[in-house]
């Protein structure tokens, strides 16, 4: 029996060897390393000199590393809640539809997502184009003439944001629509009955019955949209990244470009805690979710 | 109902026409709310059909300054000069190779892990869940330099294993796969065990088949996600006949300036794959998707 035990410890221990030393190797040791790196002066490749909390205290005056914070809350505002509503909106329009129809509906507001975001990038600098893009007919329209969007200041981020949620609004419909099945339709035919009009089955049924998800949605959404880079970075290639620089963007410039590996540690490690703050609400709450 | 209306006729036959109408009314709404949901999928579309009708039109028509929703003349020239003058087909097989690398490594690690939190007993097991469990807050992204630098040490960037190694970790495979092995029912496992059957033959005899499913959708999602990741692969590689087809079409313009079509052309090379694999595995993509979100599918 005692053999039996051991010998059960041991194929366990090998099952799960590979996972271990993967998890170890690349994901605890550069966590540790992050944390050890953002005390020093190192740069990017190479060794430094132990400094103490000098990086954090010169990274609490740096300008850039506010304004890069401010940039992400920024896109975080612009994106997190449109984005949800938006997905709940197609999401009850999808759901109306049957069969084929539905597919065909679904997969048309889907397909973006499963789009490299580099291929997003190129589709949408040609969609917004300055003298050939399709978009600048209303955007003549409304500003009386021809707008380079990517290379005006004020509407950098917001064209950003709205590529953004065209890319990613599926992930949200697709989460949505599994939440909108699952309420029963007794409860929509009782309220038809009750000759309830559209407003108010949204309001009094479908609403507070979908909000869990739509709090899931939210949650994710606002984990993932803090880390933004790719979007960011690709539709600022060729104008100045300065004004518009995000967080994941400063650690990058920082460590690849200015070659100060150090600071771009204590910045990883601020984006860190943040990320784990927001991500332990979403942790209770899906919790909160399986315990129901 | 019916009671009601066998009962007393006279109520009946005066609510039936009111009824009628409404009825009526609810379908014309409905009918505006379908039209309006056909329009507007065909508006969320466009960009990408624009995209690759673009890529069909000659140079010349491309930018011509009248907006033409198909070709005058279609041609895949645009296509022939991406594959001719760009590394495409090397950053094709980077991708490939680096995905399907990820994928099967994150597969087969999470579903052995997976197998044995689920079914066996082994000191340690509840520290590792609860790390899996906690690793899903955090952002791998915080981690890109310290993974650069270890990534150096090891001498593997500009490498398609640098590429692969740091997309690894991803906790929820496993969090997936121990929901539906706990599932499993207990007498196939105990029935294996009266033939003295081998964890190892239990586990890819019984777990494994019963739950193909499941493999294949996160396989694709997985997949898919690799193919997609920009940041790193971006980090990892500096050599363009080394880079993956998502960070390539970005990176590197070929030696005749801006041609429109061109560029479009390489996008849409550089999505193909995935678009053809998710319209093929449409249930399996929404089924994953829901499941790593923590939704049941």
């Amino acid at each position: 029996m005692l053999r039996n035990h051991s010998r059960e410890t041991a194929v366990a221990l090998l099952f799960v060897l590979p996972f271990v030393l993967i998890y170890g190797v690349l994901f605890l040791w550069p966590t540790v390393q992050m944390v050890l790196l953002s005390f020093t002066d190192a740069p990017l490749i190479g060794p430094g000199k132990w400094i103490g909390i000098e990086n954090y205290v010169e990274m609490f005056d740096d300008r850039r590393f506010w304004t890069s914070v401010r940039n992400t809350a920024y896109f975080v505002a612009l994106t997190v809640i449109p984005n949800t509503l938006i997905g709940l909106a197609i999401a009850m329009m999808v759901s109306r539809l049957k069969g084929w129809q539905q597919s065909i509906i679904l997969a048309m507001f889907f397909l973006p997502y499963i789009l490299p975001v580099s291929v997003v990038y190129r589709i949408w600098n040609w969609m917004f184009n300055l003298q050939f893009g399709i978009m600048q007919y209303p955007l003549t329209w409304i500003f009386g003439e021809a707008t380079p969007v990517f290379r005006t200041q004020w509407m950098f981020m917001p064209a950003v944001a709205f590529v953004t949620i065209w890319w990613t609004c599926g992930f949200n419909i697709l989460l949505f629509l599994s939440g909108l099945r699952s309420i029963s339709t007794d409860i929509y035919e009782a309220a038809a009955l009750d000759n309830a009009s559209r407003w108010t089955i949204f309001r009094r049924i479908t609403w507070p019955l979908i909000w869990p998800v739509t709090a899931l949605v939210l949650t994710i959404q606002l984990i993932l949209q803090l880390k933004i880079f790719d979007q960011v970075y690709l539709f600022v290639q060729g104008g100045r990244p300065d004004p518009s620089m995000v967080l994941v963007q400063y650690i990058y410039n920082q460590a690849f470009q200015k070659n100060e590996g150090g600071y771009a540690a204590a910045v990883s490690v601020a984006l860190f805690v943040i990320v784990i703050v927001f991500s332990v609400l979403q942790f209770q709450f899906l919790r909160a979710r399986g315990e129901k | 109902m019916s009671v009601a209306e066998s009962r007393n006729p006279d109520l009946a036959a005066t609510q039936a026409p009111a009824k009628m109408r409404t009825m009526k009314a609810l379908d014309i709404g409905g009918l505006i709310l379908t039209l309006i949901t056909v329009i507007f999928a065909v508006l969320w579309a466009f960009p990408i059909y624009w995209g690759v009708i673009t890529s069909l039109k000659p140079e010349s028509q491309v930018i011509a300054k009248t907006v033409e929703f198909l070709p005058r003349t279609w041609t895949i020239e645009a296509y022939w000069q991406v594959l001719v003058n760009t590394m495409i087909g090397r950053w094709y097989i980077n991708s490939l190779i680096t995905s399907l690398g990820v994928t099967a490594i994150t597969l087969a690690t999470s579903a052995l892990t997976a197998y044995a939190l689920s079914q066996l007993r082994f000191p340690g097991r509840l520290v590792l869940w609860y790390l899996i469990l906690a690793s899903f807050m955090v952002p791998l992204t915080a981690l890109i330099v310290n993974h650069f630098i270890l990534m150096a040490q090891l001498q593997l960037i500009n490498n398609w294993m640098g590429v692969i190694l740091p997309q690894l970790i991803h906790p929820v495979v496993i969090i997936v796969y121990k929901n539906f092995f706990d599932s499993v029912p207990k007498e196939y496992r105990e029935a294996a065990k009266m033939d003295s059957a081998s964890e190892w033959r239990i586990f890819s005899r019984i777990y494994l088949p019963m739950n193909w499913g499941v493999t294949t959708a996160l396989a694709i999602v997985t997949f898919i996600g690799a193919w997609n990741n920009f940041l790193w692969p971006f980090l990892a590689v500096s050599k363009p006949e080394m880079m993956n087809v998502a960070v390539g079409i970005t990176q590197v313009n070929d030696a005749f300036g801006v041609q429109y079509a061109r560029e479009l052309a390489a996008a849409i090379l550089a999505a193909l794959l995935v678009a053809v694999l998710y319209l093929i595995f449409q249930r399996r993509v929404t089924q994953a998707i829901m499941l790593s979100a923590g939704v049941k599918g």
